[in-house]
């Protein structure tokens, strides 16, 4: 299975890198970029609230900060368009993080379900902000983003190999954090956080260092989409349909794993961009996703990942490679034993 | 001062009917243990049902609850049994609720969206849109008829959850699903009805929403959180908690307004909310969460 | 034999009622130690009290002479004090093995960032899998298993950090007498290799043939004390359990 998933990513990397090179419309390619930055925002926010079990409805909170900085600073400090913006996206991530530690302070300090609330509140708060506070954020005029230099076929070209390198940083973070003790003390938070507690795993620590960690991430990707939309307002950098297309993506793909965030985006935002473009109206688009969401919560309410993970352990189970307990390797009394437990069924 | 006088006024008569509201939400969560969060888009559906009945079919929008009422009392059943009914009672049960209303709210809020066009609308009625002059303004009769519908309402909901037998079997499921089902009581059957009181309630507070804001389907965001962070604030589960939040939550809201305008109404809010679960992580009405052993 | 742990007038209320009533418990270094009483006399409250899942509001709790009241659990843990739960609590949705690996056992952020399971350290695990039976599930989601498997698996994993005494809430509850004999057996080998127990128990049987010395409490303080014969006879400890 390792084998296969590895080689299969492989693959989509490499088609990854030569996508725009072989499709030469700019509308194919704008999905595209689209759809690579959600990926990544969605595997920043999957880091936090997937592996913590803390679910959080409000990371444009986060992608919204990420925003105003970049656009901010190329304003005060006449940054000219072209790539040097992109070099500045580690300091957008940056201020997000900075952000995110008084906010999971507050945040972290409730249960699960007000938890939720409060990241929505919080969010709605920085859009207020952003709104009101006009002298600094030039309020609901929005701030531009420098012009770029790129022009024609070459325009978008760019911002799809920086989106694409975003994701990968975001990938190798999340499956870094995933295969080491970090992760495994966040997945323990997220099963029985009283019981980690008591195994000596600093919970406190745990959830805010990731939460920190998924704003940083979520900082550069509302960066790119900023500076790839060429403004920003109150109302699109902290937009609660961000909040929920990123969680939507998520469950989609299985939150919790690995992979799941980015299947959940590369299906999902070309489906919204399709439905946006085939459709146009506000309205059949907003029922068609709502019936496809209701449709998938109640048939893979896991989420498509683990959902094809168990078909392909049901598939190797029925050919046999797997064999329940082989007695004979056993003690007697370990086999009574293993036999009478099995009785116990809670 | 009189403009402060006005604010407490007018957000004590809209506090009643946000009371309205959350109270159907956090009884929902109470006893179903669910986020509604389709609430909001649920009472621009109760208020835009009070619009279509009053514009097609000239009914009074008063009378028109008696229609609106039980019709959304059916689809909160339908609601439950079709979608809540079938998420198991797990870990990821608050998660997949939030989910899946969400996508009913979305089906709702393009339904609604195609139907009546995003044009602002709101509620008439000939004989509420005289206004009261008290203390050197004008206040809508519309705020005082709509305060005493969810005066009356809240009322009857006080006495149905404390009072009768239902309200027992909804009480108990509360404090302990398991509990409850042994003793006899039939836990799936009171969930779905109190899920269908929460969005019967909806029709009400939706017409008395309508007819004190204008509208359209996207006032429905603005809306649910605002409900989120009043039964938060109150502590959710809590009755009495809605209440109060409600109130004094929209009390400051319009004091705000009054003082520094109205584009900070809604933040207010939410700021607030974030100040008291720095000091009250429970809310004001709830429980922190107990040892599970 | 010196005192390894101690509650000293230990006292914890909730609401109006007195879960914990100056009580004061000794436990010596290498022992195995029983906690008895009637329901509802503090047991748990007194675990959950020396463990810092709950706080005191008067009294102490030392270990190996150092005060370590109201320290938060993680802390207790890294001092060398484990515990299980009455109602088995493991992390489900994590593997055996990813279970074992939970508990902290090395210090420090480097550590965090590196694999969460070295060599060595499956090593170990497997060899404690191995101890207590369920070497060949290490692999299967914790949750798949059975109700007695989990006991065996949260005893598991609370040894791996290797603590000095290990607070065991009713190991022998809801579990059948080869299981049981099983588990007492384990107990007594981590016994003689210098693991100290607290049991809390109501299996008569279970204490008598465990335990050197037994406790008993009631209506959260202790009430008697000696062996289990002589905890037996007592006709205090009888009058608790009857009375109520």
């Amino acid at each position: 299975m390792k084998r296969i998933r590895v080689f299969g990513l492989l693959v989509l990397l490499l088609l990854a890198f030569v996508f725009p090179l072989l499709i030469s419309d700019p509308g194919y390619d704008s999905i595209a970029i689209y759809t690579l930055l959600y990926a990544a925002a969605v595997t920043g926010w999957n880091l936090f609230s997937g592996y913590s079990g803390y679910i959080s409805l409000g990371y444009a909170s986060f992608t919204g900060i990420g925003a105003y900085t970049l656009a901010l600073i190329c304003e005060h400090w006449q940054i000219p368009g072209g790539y040097i913006p992109f070099l500045l996206l580690p300091v957008a991530g940056l201020v997000a993080g900075i952000f995110a530690i008084p906010m999971g302070w507050v945040a972290l300090r409730t249960r699960r379900v007000t938890f939720v609330v409060v990241t929505i509140a919080m969010m709605f708060v920085l859009q207020a902000l952003a709104f009101n506070l006009s002298g600094f954020t030039s309020g609901s005029s929005g701030v531009i983003f420098p012009l770029t230099i790129w022009s024609g076929d070459f325009y978008n070209i760019p911002y799809y190999y920086v989106s694409l390198v975003l994701l990968l940083v975001a990938f190798i973070v999340s499956w870094w954090i995933r295969n080491s003790k970090y992760g495994l003390g966040l997945l323990a938070i997220r099963d029985d956080e009283d019981r980690a507690l008591g195994l000596g795993v600093r919970t406190w620590v745990f959830k805010l260092s990731a939460f920190v960690i998924s704003a940083f991430l979520g900082g550069m990707a509302g960066a790119m989409f900023a500076y790839y939309g060429g403004s920003i307002f109150p109302a699109t950098a902290f937009d609660p349909v961000v909040n929920l297309s990123v969680a939507l993506m998520g469950f989609l793909g299985g939150v919790g794993t690995l992979i799941g965030p980015i299947v959940g985006a590369f299906l999902l935002e070309p489906f919204q961009q399709y439905l946006t473009i085939q459709y146009g109206s506000l309205s059949l688009n907003l029922i068609i996703l709502g019936s496809l969401l209701l449709l998938i919560i109640l048939v893979l309410p896991g989420g498509i990942v683990p959902a094809l993970h168990r078909i392909w352990l049901k598939r190797v189970a029925m050919r046999g490679a797997i064999s329940p307990v082989s007695s004979h390797d056993m003690e007697q009394e370990e086999v009574v034993l293993l036999e009478s437990g099995g009785g116990e069924k809670e | 001062m009189a403009l402060i006088f006005d604010a407490l006024l007018s957000g004590l008569l809209t506090g009643g009917i946000y009371a309205l509201m959350a109270s159907g939400l956090t009884l929902i969560f109470g006893v179903l243990g669910i986020v509604n969060v389709a609430q909001g888009i649920l009472v621009i559906l109760g208020a835009y049902l009070s619009y279509a009945l009053y514009q097609y079919l000239h009914i009074d929008i008063f009378l028109g609850l008696l229609i609106t009422m039980p019709a959304m009392f059916v689809l909160g059943l339908g609601i439950e049994w079709a979608f809540i009914r079938r998420l198991k009672q797990d870990q990821s049960r608050i998660m997949l609720s939030v989910l899946v209303m969400f996508a009913v709210a979305l089906i709702i809020e393009g339904t609604l969206n195609l139907i009546f066009t995003p044009d602002l609308v709101t509620l008439h009625a000939t004989y509420i849109d005289a206004s009261w002059p008290i203390g050197g303004f004008y206040l809508p009769y519309v705020y005082v008829f709509a305060f005493i519908l969810s005066v009356v309402l809240l009322t009857g909901l006080y006495f149905l959850v404390y009072r009768t037998q239902f309200g027992y079997s909804l009480r108990a499921s509360m404090q302990n699903r398991t509990a409850a089902e042994l003793i006899g009581i039939d836990v799936r059957r009171v969930s779905a009805i109190t899920f269908a009181i929460g969005v019967a309630l909806t029709a009400a507070g939706g017409m008395a929403y309508g007819a004190t804001n204008l509208f359209n389907a996207a006032s429905s965001y603005d809306l649910i959180s605002r409900l989120l962070v009043i039964i938060v604030l109150g502590g959710l589960g809590s009755l009495s908690g809605a209440l109060f939040a409600s109130l004094g939550m929209l009390v400051i809201s319009d004091l705000t307004t009054a003082l520094w305008g109205s584009q900070w109404a809604s933040t207010v809010f939410f700021v607030l909310l974030v100040v008291l679960l720095v000091f009250r992580p429970q809310g004001l009405f709830g429980q922190l969460e107990g040892r599970k052993q | 034999m010196s005192v390894l742990l101690e509650a000293q007038n230990v006292s914890k209320a909730y609401g109006g009622i007195q879960a914990l009533d100056t009580c004061s418990v000794t436990v010596e270094r290498g022992s195995i130690t029983g906690l008895i009483g009637p329901n509802g006399s503090g047991k748990t409250t007194l675990f959950n009290v020396i463990t810092g899942y709950e706080s005191v509001d008067a009294g102490d709790i030392r270990f190996e002479g150092a005060a370590i009241t109201n320290q938060p659990p993680d802390k207790v843990f890294q001092l060398g004090i484990g515990r299980t739960f009455q109602l088995t609590r493991i992390f489900p949705r994590l593997t055996v093995m990813e279970n074992m690996h939970v508990a902290v056992q090395r210090k420090g952020t480097r550590s965090l960032l590196s694999r969460w399971s070295s060599s060595h350290e499956q090593r170990q695990a497997l060899e404690l899998l191995d101890f207590v039976g369920i070497s060949e599930l290490k692999d299967m989601p914790a949750g798949n298993l059975s109700y007695g498997q989990k006991k065996l698996l949260e005893f598991a994993f609370v040894l791996i950090a290797e603590p000095q005494v290990i607070l065991l809430d009713e190991p022998a509850g809801g579990i059948n007498p080869t299981m049981i004999n099983y588990l007492a057996d384990r107990i007594r080998m981590l016994n003689q290799r210098g693991v100290t127990f607290l049991v809390v128990e109501h299996n008569m049987e279970f204490v008598m043939g465990l335990c050197q010395k037994v406790m008993v409490m009631h209506r959260g303080t202790r009430i008697a004390e000696g062996t289990a014969a002589e905890v037996r006879a007592n006709p205090v400890v009888l009058e608790a359990y009857l009375g109520d």
